[in-house]
């Protein structure tokens, strides 16, 4: 059935309409955009309540958890917004999140890349160690968390033993097929930049000896490596001698005269 | 034009009454205070807190599913025994009977509000509780009008049943919403875009997150103002709302 036409519309409803519309725009703006308030992260309720709460549907819940933790960090001058959230209660948050999806990747993609990126180093320790006890649950699933965590720790935080220990849980624990090879062999590079040479070159050979790598060119990127590790060591030990050498011919410690004249 | 309307309004609280609407209030009261009981047993600590925010949360929700379902049930039911035709075939104008309707359903709402609100005066702060209780009943004036607009635009119970609690959903979730939109920071077109898009819906929604919260039942009102928090912006959006359904009501053929 076709409608009238608008002119079958009393003028003062279309006078109504247009005032209340304006009138509406007018208190919209008069109320000011919602803001979160960061330090209001209240404990996230037990996960059992949860699912009686959401009459048995987990997954949407965790979802819906997620949107309500955004909710208090994604907002307008986001690196401020981090800094100023209580990270315990966000890791229980997330840890929450976790127990209601265990196959959810969301929370540690968020925990390990945007939560741990702040420049608070406790805080980033915080949720990197979330993402490490999360991946020893689930290795094979979670492993590119924990191997984006042992980067963090390595090149943000230069917290090399962190970003070791890190390393020795992926090659322990992960045995999923599609990790790539360098998830596993992380630790001898993270000795190597603490140099503890022979660690790492007795860790390399290891590795090459046991037959793990069978890519042709990883192989060749491994032995190369080895080698220059071991030249390494090799300059390291004449260094160390010649110093020797040097303490036994001047024993006084006194500066040798240099070959040049000084101007 | 209130001569004609006041009738309909009369009628409409009328029929409600026959369709057993105390009976239904008194039965929610009754399962309230159940409820009530058995958080008191369960709760270790903060018994009445626990009470008081719990038959909050779950009163305002039930009022809510209560008003639009009859709004809509009403009004289906009217246009289908054609008394909305024999009554606009009389010489009173359409508008009567929109204001009719509409002080009916806010008067229904009213009762409805106070209703929800009885069992919180065991539990909860008197003074956040009567606050509770008024902004309720401001919440419910907004879905009774929505819901007698989409009823008058949709004419069938599950669809317009479906847009008045989408809507409803819409209004309590548009905040959180906006925050998570207003968070990516990047000044690429598509999220400018987004953004824009998703505060023009948030301008024409009511913003019903900072209505009837479930905190003024616990600590008291604070320092809300009430006023200008939700009396005024819900006596906008009814109003518009109402002309709305005016629009929409003369421009139909029946």
């Amino acid at each position: 059935m076709a409608e009238r036409p608008i002119s079958h519309v009393p003028a003062a409803a279309l006078a109504l309409l247009a005032a209340a519309f304006a009138a509406q725009v007018g208190v919209h703006r008069l109320q000011g955009p919602p803001m979160a308030r960061a330090g209001d992260l209240p404990l996230p309720p037990h996960a059992e309540a949860l699912r009686l709460a959401v009459l048995g549907e987990p997954i949407a819940a965790s979802k819906l958890m997620l949107l309500y933790v955004q909710a208090f960090d994604y907002q307008a001058g986001t690196q401020v917004a981090y800094r100023e959230l209580d990270y315990d209660r966000l890791a229980s948050w997330l840890q929450r999140i976790l127990e209601l999806d265990p196959p959810g990747q969301y929370p540690l993609f968020l925990a390990s890349r945007v939560y741990a990126d702040v420049a608070d180093g406790a805080k980033a320790r915080r949720m990197l160690e979330l993402v490490h006890d999360a991946y020893l649950q689930d290795p094979n699933r979670r492993w590119p968390w924990l191997a984006h965590a042992t980067l963090v720790a390595k090149h943000r935080l230069k917290d090399l033993p962190l970003a070791r220990r890190y390393a020795v849980s992926l090659q322990t624990h992960t045995t999923a097929r599609d990790a790539p090879l360098w998830v596993r062999q992380m630790e001898p590079f993270i000795l190597e930049d603490m140099n503890e040479l022979e660690s790492a070159r007795v860790l390399l050979g290891g590795l090459i000896a046991s037959g793990q790598v069978k890519d042709e060119r990883d192989l060749q990127l491994l032995e190369r490596h080895l080698a220059s590790i071991e030249e390494r060591q090799k300059a390291a030990e004449r260094n160390a001698d010649s110093a020797k050498r040097r303490e036994v011919d001047n024993p006084d410690g006194h500066p040798t005269p240099s070959p040049y004249k000084q101007p | 034009m209130l001569g004609f309307a006041l009738p309909i309004a009369r009628y409409t609280l009328l029929e409600a009454m026959r369709n057993r609407l105390v009976w239904l209030l008194v039965a929610a009261l009754v399962a309230a205070m159940v409820a009530a009981a058995f958080l008191q047993q369960v709760a270790i600590t903060e018994a009445a807190r626990v009470q008081a925010s719990v038959i909050a949360a779950g009163m305002r929700l039930f009022a809510v599913f209560l008003v639009a379902a009859l709004v809509v049930t009403a009004v289906v039911r009217e246009m289908n025994d054609k008394v909305l035709e024999v009554l606009l075939a009389k010489p009173m104008p359409r508008s009567s009977w929109l204001l009719g309707r509409g002080i009916g359903f806010i008067a229904i709402a009213g009762a409805v509000a106070a209703a929800a609100g009885l069992p919180l005066w065991l539990f909860g702060d008197a003074l956040g509780v009567a606050a509770w209780t008024a902004s309720l009943f401001l919440e419910l004036a907004i879905v009774a009008a929505a819901a007698l607009f989409c009823v008058l635009t949709l004419n069938q119970v599950v669809t317009a049943l479906a847009a008045v609690l989408g809507f409803y959903l819409l209004a309590r979730t548009m905040a959180a919403v906006q925050i998570i939109a207003g968070a990516a920071g990047s000044a690429s077109w598509s999220d400018r875009l987004t953004g824009g898009v998703i505060d023009a819906i948030a301008t024409l929604l009511p913003a019903l997150d900072r209505m009837t919260q479930t905190a003024w039942v616990l600590d008291g009102p604070g320092g809300a103002s009430l006023a200008t928090a939700v009396l005024l912006p819900a006596c906008v959006y009814v109003a518009l709302l109402g002309a709305a359904a005016a629009f929409d009501l003369y421009r139909q053929n029946f």
